[in-house]
């Protein structure tokens, strides 16, 4: 063994929640099934035990938080923190055991703690927007079933279980989605977003397996754990053993699941569809769970990421190129939306590439960091925009149509909602500004110079659309809806909004009341969350604020893995690891110079690569803030003249102007991405499957049949006038009375009733069963 | 390896399955409980399979899956039809076979 390991280092502190944080999935499940079960007969059809457990979760969630950075605080400053793995066998199967269990650090705990978070306040949120909805009972349970999958794909601590919980996400999402399915556009939408993230599933297990292949040997010898732990791939990546081809073929075809799944571009069609849904289901999935997945994904197996896609020896590489393509074409579809949810939805595209932009570049913790910030502050302005269409615009969703000037009418609403946008654009000193502006700055600090100029694009973009739609919807003079009209067909254009007065609405007619008095504030059950998310989209950014010096990167300290060679392996063998030895004793002068990440260790294990972090510059920061605030003045400007002064010089000019009505037909069309995917692909794929099978059918199939028709008619003619008449007539003449005889007999039970038949068939079949036992006794 | 429990299970599955291809009208519920009643011959075809430590039943159920998958869209395909037809998948109002 390695001298430096006789540096004994204690054991670190744990405790009741971080033991048993296994337990957080299993509420929501349980909720689940009571919901199921017992619902409809509730008081409160069921939604009490969907925001119970929710709730429950989330007390558990925080004191593993808690326990975890009390850990983190006792440990020494170089010691490496051990996840809290615990596993239990789930399946024997050909002499593998397939685990299930839980792997506990601080990347978990923190998208946790968020999910528990948000998913509570998303259920209290919905026990008012869904009041009165026909599938309320069944709207909770998938709304539970779904933060259970999040929670154990989270929690996971192998591959397998992990694929457990995004398969449930995906199927909850589905049902989520075409909640309203009786209108086919939303059902259209449910499937579209399942078979969407269905073809980059197919990248989840074909990594999967191509890790597994690679890894499993290297794992259980060193590690004692089998090659889809998540512990045993980190440490097997960072080895020095995987072929640069199998783990970079692993990381590719990962990386086309997280694709589909976080929407990032070419896969991310789904997402804006995916809007048909109840506005709290866009809050959640598209603030902190669903989409949040596939950016987990690369941050949870981080080292395979960062050894498969070389993060620190490149300047361009598959994850920073998609990420950064995913920021800048979708805020550029988000400035030519109507409709304030697809907004967002755009939106929330383009902050996952700043995510998946990060990972690419090695800059975790922002990304990190950015998916705990970028939560609050989304899931905020979704419950917002539907705060407005349910209180302001008489369920309707169209900025241009049914909103403005609501900021009057609704001032709760309008300030978390500007609060909100701020903190999406970055702006100092709101928590968007600590997350974003990091991932900017690592990008470029780690080399990837174009991608930082994409990412500060991508900031200005994101401030102009975002000022329009604050603009669109708050200011100016009200439309529609919002000024007090009552139409009963007039915003068609957002397909279940008439569908959700229906459903929404007919146990409640006292409630549908407010849309003869025009907009009004919410109430309570929907701005109550509100404010408390616009408190966090202010505040959360104080958990790593960079700019205010070491002593504020709390974030850092508590969640970014230590990349510290540790020599557990043979202890781990021996299948005991309660804790873990550092191999090199810390420095005592200097920083300690960890090899993890660029070499391989020469004894002991990595668990995760050495980090880089950008030095925080005021100059930096000031001019991305020009950058933003840029963006917001130029979009309100022109936003002023085009909505409500309607300057004759910029509006219809998308339609005087060749080439911008080109780009605008360009962007309105969504890339032609969708008429590509369906009339090019599936069509293209489809119909020739579907031709030849026509062509075999008729050609071949069909021929076999008339020969074999044409030679059963001429042996039939011999045998009609040979055998059959002269032989089988009289026999049968004979047999006929007979046969009429039983026949009639027997005709009761012939009833047609396919029931019945059902019962004759087991009935004999059981009798044939009793004489066989007979038989053989 | 107690297989008993096994073995009740795929009773108690089958029964479950039975008392709904009998009792039910939806042709869809019909559908599921062949489901029922297929998976527990699976269950029992596994656990045999286990007890005698041979392959041959984990096979056998993997075709059962593959064969029952082909029915279900068979199936599905012929309620479609009556549906269209009739409005209405209530097996007890298919009688046109009444002899």
């Amino acid at each position: 063994m390695v001298a430096a390991s006789e540096v004994a280092a204690e054991a670190l502190k744990s405790g009741w929640f971080l033991e048993n944080a296994w337990i957080i999935p299993i509420i929501p499940a349980v909720a689940f099934a009571l919901i199921i079960f017992f619902g409809k007969r509730m008081p409160m059809k069921g939604s009490e035990f969907g925001v119970l457990s929710m709730l429950a979760s989330l007390v558990l969630a925080a004191g593993a938080g808690y326990q975890w950075i009390q850990r983190v605080n006792a440990a020494g400053e170089e010691q490496y923190i051990d996840p809290v793995i615990r596993s239990w066998t789930w399946w024997d199967s050909g002499g593998f055991s397939f685990t299930i269990g839980q792997h506990i650090d601080g990347l978990s705990l923190t998208v946790l703690v968020v999910v528990a978070f948000i998913s509570s306040l998303v259920q209290i949120y919905s026990l008012e927007y869904l009041r009165g909805d026909r599938r309320y009972t069944h709207f909770f349970a998938a709304l539970t079933l779904f933060s259970a999958g999040m929670m154990n794909m989270v929690i996971a601590d192998n591959m397998i279980q992990l694929i457990l919980g995004w398969e449930i996400m995906g199927l909850c999402s589905f049902m989520l989605i075409g909640h309203w399915w009786e209108d086919g556009a939303n059902s259209r939408a449910a499937l579209k977003a399942f078979f969407t993230t269905r073809t980059g599933d197919i990248g989840l297990l074909v990594g999967t397996s191509i890790l597994f292949f690679s890894a499993n040997s290297w794992t259980q010898e060193h590690l004692g754990v089998s090659g889809f732990s998540i512990r045993g791939l980190s440490a097997w990546a960072l080895s020095g053993n995987p072929s640069s081809t199998a783990i970079t073929m692993g990381a590719v075809a990962l990386f086309v699941a997280c694709i589909g799944k976080s929407g990032q571009f070419p896969l991310h069609t789904w997402l804006p569809d995916a809007m048909a849904g109840p506005t709290p289901v866009s809050s959640l999935l598209h603030s902190s769970t669903m989409v949040v997945a596939g950016v987990f994904l690369v941050a949870r197996i981080y080292p395979v990421f960062f050894e498969g896609m070389n993060v620190y020896g490149t300047s361009m590489n598959m994850i920073t190129l998609i990420g950064g393509i995913t920021i800048v074409i979708a805020a550029a579809l988000a400035f030519v939306q109507n409709d304030i949810k697809k907004v967002l939805a755009y939106s929330t595209v383009s902050q996952l590439g700043y995510m998946m932009m990060g990972l690419g570049a090695g800059a975790w913790l922002p990304a990190v960091f950015h998916i705990f910030t970028h939560a609050f502050f989304k899931a905020c302005l979704f419950l917002g925009a539907g705060s407005v269409s349910h209180s302001g615009s008489h369920h309707s969703f169209d900025m241009k149509k049914d909103m403005g000037g609501l900021r009057k009418y609704m001032p709760i609403t309008f300030a978390t909602w500007v609060i909100s946008t701020l903190a999406l654009c970055g702006v100092f000193p709101l928590s968007g500004f600590f997350s974003k502006d990091e991932i900017i700055d690592n990008v470029g600090y780690a080399g990837y110079n174009a991608f930082m100029i994409v990412g500060l694009v991508g900031a200005f973009m994101t401030a102009a659309y975002m000022t329009r739609a604050t603009y669109l919807t708050f200011f100016g003079t009200p439309r529609g809806a919002a000024a007090g009209e009552h139409h009963d067909d007039g915003h068609d254009a957002h397909g279940h909004d008439d569908d959700h007065d229906e459903h929404g609405h007919d146990e409640h007619d006292s409630h549908d009341a407010h849309a003869s008095h025009g907009p009004h504030e919410s109430n309570a059950l929907i701005t109550v969350p509100l404010i408390i998310l616009a408190t966090l989209a202010i505040g959360a950014g104080l958990l790593n604020a960079v700019p205010f010096g070491e002593r504020w990167e709390n974030m850092k300290k508590w969640v970014e893995p230590r990349g510290v060679v540790v020599g557990d392996a043979d202890h781990a063998a021996a299948g005991h690891s309660k804790y873990v030895v550092p191999v090199a004793a810390l420095q005592a002068e200097g920083h300690y110079d960890s090899p993890c990440g660029k070499e391989t260790p020469e004894a002991g294990v990595c668990y995760a690569p050495q980090l880089k972090h950008a030095p925080f510059k005021w100059s930096k920061a000031a001019l991305s803030m020009a950058i933003v605030f840029a963006g917001i003045i130029l979009s309100w400007l022109v936003s002023v003249q085009l909505y409500t002064k309607k300057a004759g010089a910029l509006v219809g000019l998308t339609k005087r102007n060749k080439l911008l009505a080109g780009g605008y037909a360009f962007l309105v069309n969504k890339y032609y991405l969708d008429a590509l995917y369906e009339k090019v692909i599936v069509h293209g794929i489809a119909h020739p499957i579907a031709r030849g099978a026509y062509w075999i059918n008729q050609n071949i199939i069909d021929g076999i049949v008339n020969a074999f028709g044409i030679v059963t008619r001429k042996v039939a003619g011999w045998v009609y006038r040979n055998v059959d008449q002269r032989v089988v007539d009289g026999a049968v003449n004979g047999s006929g009375a007979v046969a009429r005889g039983t026949g009639g007999a027997l005709r009761p039970v012939q009833s047609g009733k396919v029931n019945q038949y059902g019962a004759l068939l087991f009935a004999a079949a059981a009798v044939a069963g009793l004489v066989l036992i007979i038989i053989n006794t | 390896m107690l297989i008993n429990q096994f073995l009740l299970l795929g009773a108690v599955l089958f029964c479950i399955g039975v008392y709904g291809v009998i009792a039910r009208r939806n042709a869809v519920m019909v559908l599921m409980s062949i489901e029922l009643i297929l998976n527990s011959v699976n269950i029992n075809l596994l656990a045999f399979a286990l007890r005698n430590g041979s392959v041959d039943g984990h096979i056998f159920a993997l075709y059962i899956i593959a064969v029952a998958a082909a029915e279900v869209g068979v199936g599905l395909a012929l309620v479609l039809l009556v549906y269209r037809n009739r409005r209405s998948i209530a097996v007890d109002e298919l009688s046109e076979m009444k002899g």
